[in-house]
């Protein structure tokens, strides 16, 4: 398909377009917050994170380690009582926080989709799928013709590997994995350039899981997308991520692409977690036991989060929080092992 | 102390080769309910969902067997249908030398002390009014009736500290919202067992944990099925997770087991094209690795009207016109071992000159 037939133009921010590989997303400092009644909760703390241009950003962690609030907050949807306390969202030039709610609308679906873990809960059980797409597309292009909107819509769905007929039927007459495809082709009816998926193939079966994976990496090839895939599974990022970010008690643990997060692992949580994830094709049958379970956020431990699990803890860690630093080439991770600190020596002496 | 359980006579020997739960050409159709129009129009004919079709298979006294296969291919009903919380259509169900569907109500309710069930959610197997302590002790009122409360409480602590609750009275007081979901599935765990089971069906037992938690949680049942002599009948989506617990598994589709054989020769000589996909689509966590096996085509499809012949036929890479669309296939044995089999046409059954991919 052609750009110029079948999109509208294009809402523009600021900059001329990125070239791939160039930062199309900027998080600096953010943080998140809800207020509870035993006191607030810093879902994410300080966290800083670029993406670039197409590319496909697996941010990986276990449940609580807010990485479905960072992928929220970058779309600006925190809703009370959560709020981004600090930071800065920068996205083609301008810092999403500043926006108007209303300019941020406008933005949402046009140029930042989104794919949640169940479609069922984000398509209306009683429209059509057509009506979704149209909906959609001249909400945002108040200038095409609803026929020409169908027509986009019919092409998506074909794209998306469904019968081009089926655009008439009900979300409910379709399977787990198709009502997937739908919301991709939603994100993909204004052409958005950054797509967040969130647990996107969590309720699917493998085979369909696999399919929907193929899927998302031709897209982004064609459609020129750049995707954050949100996950707890880290078999699903190997597979399909070219950079992965670990995340653990709301801030970042560690960020390398995807052969060196895998094969030369820094950070001791993410060396635990991959151990701990079971391999079809290892021969071993015995799967590392990693200490404790995720803190609660409530309580966060002092210093590195991590430390009451850690193998490889130091008196250091309870005591000051390392900082997320470029340790090599591509490569960054907040641990003490990798970085020097005015008290290190002294504490270790102690 | 001594031990307050009363001591019950096993029918068979309970040595390494008996068979604690034999199934043997299990159905269980559920019929399609339908408005009261569509029933007159159809004139009285009943559409089923036939969520198992005629599954066989046995277990030992203390194996791990798998029961893998995607959502709705009947491995739950399955499972439902060994402890008989559901009636088979047709079809027996022996756990223990017994025929399931013989026993009366009370005779059941006597043998389900023997049999446990833990789910994928503990939070919804547990009353969220109920202690830790007192949820752990309500089997051992009901089947242990002859035990006073102090006897009770100490098997509790007991069986808190073998899931690895310690210290026990520290838990025995809590509420379940009070505890982390992996040690309510702990909790769980333990409740099985204080009526000392023989077998325990655990359906999805870990998928809802953090990957850290079930790794624990995976090696919790493999101590304790030693330290307790158990048999487990572990069902699952996740074939990765059965590499380090099941000694056999069986693979289901459309409500049939397609392959059923040791775990090592199933996954390393998977014979039905089925099987094979399932293995290859499983992701694996190293970015070297790229898949080799074609993914099938579309999805699994309706139960209520399965394809003809061979229910894998329409997403088969080796499928044959006239053979697999027409023919039921039947398990026959296949490759090196006694106990591995398959029911493919092409690779176990009558027509394998037709298999132009022969692996």
């Amino acid at each position: 398909m052609t750009e110029g037939s079948l999109y509208g133009e294009r809402i523009t921010l600021g900059e001329p377009p990125l070239k791939a590989g160039e930062i199309l997303y900027s998080l600096r400092d953010v943080s998140v917050e809800y207020g509870t009644r035993a006191g607030p909760v810093a879902a994410v703390d300080h966290v800083s994170l670029d993406i670039r241009k197409g590319e496909i950003l697996g941010l990986v962690g276990e449940s609580g380690c807010g990485k479905s609030t960072l992928g929220k907050a970058m779309l600006r949807m925190i809703s009370r009582p959560g709020r981004i306390t600090t930071g800065e969202l920068w996205f083609d030039g301008v810092d999403l926080v500043t926006l108007s709610e209303r300019r941020m609308r406008e933005i949402r679906g046009a140029r930042l989709g989104m794919v949640f873990q169940d479609p069922m809960t984000s398509l209306n059980p009683l429209s059509r799928i057509v009506d979704h797409l149209t909906e959609t597309i001249m909400t945002h292009e108040p200038s095409v013709s609803e026929a020409a909107a169908r027509d986009r819509a019919a092409q998506l769905i074909g794209r998306l590997g469904l019968r081009e007929e089926r655009i008439d039927d009900y979300p409910h007459q379709f399977s787990g994995g198709m009502r997937q495809r739908i919301m991709i082709a939603l994100a993909l009816a204004l052409q958005a350039d950054l797509v967040i998926a969130d647990e996107p193939t969590t309720a699917l079966d493998v085979i369909v899981e696999a399919q929907f994976l193929d899927l998302l990496r031709e897209l982004r090839d064609e459609f020129d997308l750049t995707i954050v895939l949100i996950t707890h599974n880290i078999g699903v990022v190997a597979e399909v991520a070219d950079r992965v970010a670990v995340m653990y008690a709301g801030r970042m643990a560690e960020l390398a692409s995807v052969n060196e997060l895998f094969l030369d692992t820094k950070h001791p949580y993410g060396q635990g977690l991959l151990r701990a994830v079971p391999n079809i094709e290892l021969d071993g049958t015995e799967l590392y036991q990693m200490a404790g379970a995720p803190p609660n956020l409530l309580h966060t431990p002092s210093g590195c989060a991590f430390h009451p699990r850690c193998p490889a803890v130091m008196p250091i860690c309870s005591q000051h929080q390392p900082e997320f630093l470029q340790r090599e080439g591509d490569h960054y991770t907040a641990c003490w092992l990798y970085q020097d600190h005015p008290v290190k020596p002294g504490v270790h002496d102690a | 102390m001594p031990d307050p359980r009363p001591v019950q006579e096993f029918q068979n020997d309970g040595g390494e080769q008996a068979n604690l739960v034999e199934v043997t050409d299990v159905k269980k159709w559920f019929p399609v309910q339908k408005g009261f129009i569509a029933s007159l129009l159809s004139r009285g004919h009943v559409d089923y969902v036939k969520a198992v079709d005629d599954v066989s298979f046995t277990i030992k006294r203390g194996e791990v067997l798998g029961l893998a296969g995607e959502s709705g291919s009947g491995k739950s009903t399955v499972g439902r249908l060994v402890l008989r919380l559901l009636d088979a259509t047709e079809g027996h169900v022996k756990v223990d030398g017994v025929d399931l569907g013989t026993l009366k109500r009370e005779d059941l309710r006597k043998a389900r002390s023997k049999m446990q069930v833990v789910f994928q959610d503990p939070l919804a197997s547990l009353n969220p009014r109920m202690t830790v302590g007192q949820a752990i002790e309500h089997p051992a009122q009901i089947h242990l009736p002859d035990t006073t409360f102090e006897e009770r409480k100490q098997l509790v602590f007991e069986l808190l500290e073998a899931v690895g609750m310690s210290p026990p009275d520290f838990f025995y007081d809590k509420y379940p919202h009070q505890v982390s979901g992996g040690q309510r599935q702990r909790i769980v765990l333990a409740r099985a067992l204080i009526t000392r089971p023989d077998l325990i069906v655990a359906d999805e037992p870990i998928a809802s944990a953090d990957v850290s938690v079930q790794a624990l949680l995976l090696e919790l049942m493999i101590k304790l099925k030693e330290e307790f002599d158990l048999t487990y009948l572990f069902i699952t989506h996740d074939l990765a997770t059965t590499k380090y617990i099941c000694d056999r598994i069986a693979i289901m589709y459309l409500g049939k087991i397609v392959e059923i054989g040791l775990l090592t020769e199933v996954f390393n000589n998977p014979r039905h094209p089925y099987t094979r996909s399932l293995l290859a689509a499983v992701p694996v966590p190293d970015p070297r690795h790229r898949r080799t096996e074609p993914l099938p085509q579309g999805e699994i499809p309706n139960p209520i009207n399965p394809p003809s012949g061979c229910r894998f036929h329409p997403r088969c890479p080796i499928a044959v016109e006239g053979v697999c669309d027409v023919e039921d296939p039947q398990m026959a044995r296949t490759g090196a071992s006694e106990d591995h089999f398959a029911a493919c046409h092409l690779r176990t059954g009558a027509y394998q000159h037709l298999d132009r991919r022969p692996t």
